[in-house]
């Protein structure tokens, strides 16, 4: 077992036990923090995984700006502490759970069967510079489409959330 | 590394958020599901990416536009759940039922 596999274990271990947290904790501002600890996994794995420009957006835009907006939205709607209050009865999380985990060994099935035996070469991480001519020359149109679905949504925001 | 580590990875991670969507009632906790399913999809993305050695690097970059709209969706959604919270006094989404018939 090579040192990136080693390392991929531990990222998955640690990201997989935190988003278990999120889904699960009693207390929204520790589920908001899991959150954290799940999406720096991800970044790690990003980072295993030849992409360091995604990882690091990943740090930036989630960790830096989307986890401080939920945070913010929790404070916003004083969120009460306690299972009753922010989970479903036990009979709805006994079937969430059936839904989840079949949805994991169905899922984990199918991938093991089409591409079980095959493996990600290892290569050089992919240049910033790569990736920003992969964006404006072939992807352009896209990029823009996603640009104005952003301002879109900004204006969007602050129509509903403002006092009239 | 095996290409099916990561792929397990994610789909463990898709399929805890589909549980904290399924399960939980509070609007923002089901946001927060909502972005773990969005962050699975990516690892699958780059995954990919980097096992097909895409020279356009579709993997990569579709995985940026999927954090652009889910940076718009979350920005949306919590802006409609401040409007449901200062109408209503609740966030949960089973007490929310203005557009049940």
């Amino acid at each position: 077992m090579t040192g990136q596999e080693v390392a991929f274990l531990v990222l998955a271990v640690a990201g997989g036990f935190a988003g278990v947290l999120v889904v699960t904790s009693r207390n929204v501002v520790h589920a908001a923090l899991w959150l954290v600890v799940a999406l720096a996994s991800i970044a790690g794995v990003y980072l295993l995984l030849a992409a360091p420009f995604v990882a690091f957006v990943q740090v930036i835009i989630y960790v830096g700006a989307i986890v401080v907006l939920i945070l913010f939205g929790i404070m916003l709607t004083r969120v009460p502490v306690g299972r009753r209050v922010f989970d479903n009865t036990l009979r709805a999380r006994i079937g969430a759970l059936v839904v989840g985990g079949g949805m994991f060994a169905m899922l984990t099935w199918f991938m093991a069967d089409a591409w079980g035996g095959k493996r990600i070469a290892s290569q050089a991480a992919t240049t910033t510079d790569a990736l920003g001519i992969a964006i404006f020359k072939n992807y352009v149109l896209p990029f823009e489409a996603v640009s104005v679905l952003l301002l879109a949504a900004l204006i969007g925001a602050i129509v509903l959330a403002r006092r009239d | 590394m095996p290409l099916l580590y990561p792929l397990v990875f994610a789909a463990f991670l898709f399929s805890a958020g589909v549980y904290g969507v399924l399960a939980r009632r509070n609007a923002v906790m089901v946001l927060m599901s909502v972005e773990l399913m969005l962050n699975a999809v990516n690892v699958n993305l780059v995954a990919f990416n980097a096992y097909l050695k895409d020279q356009l690097l579709a993997g990569q970059v579709f995985a940026l536009f999927v954090v652009a709209v889910a940076a718009a969706e979350v920005g949306i959604g919590l802006a409609i759940v401040l409007l449901i919270f200062r109408n209503r006094e609740t966030v949960n989404i089973d007490e929310v039922d203005l557009l049940r018939w």
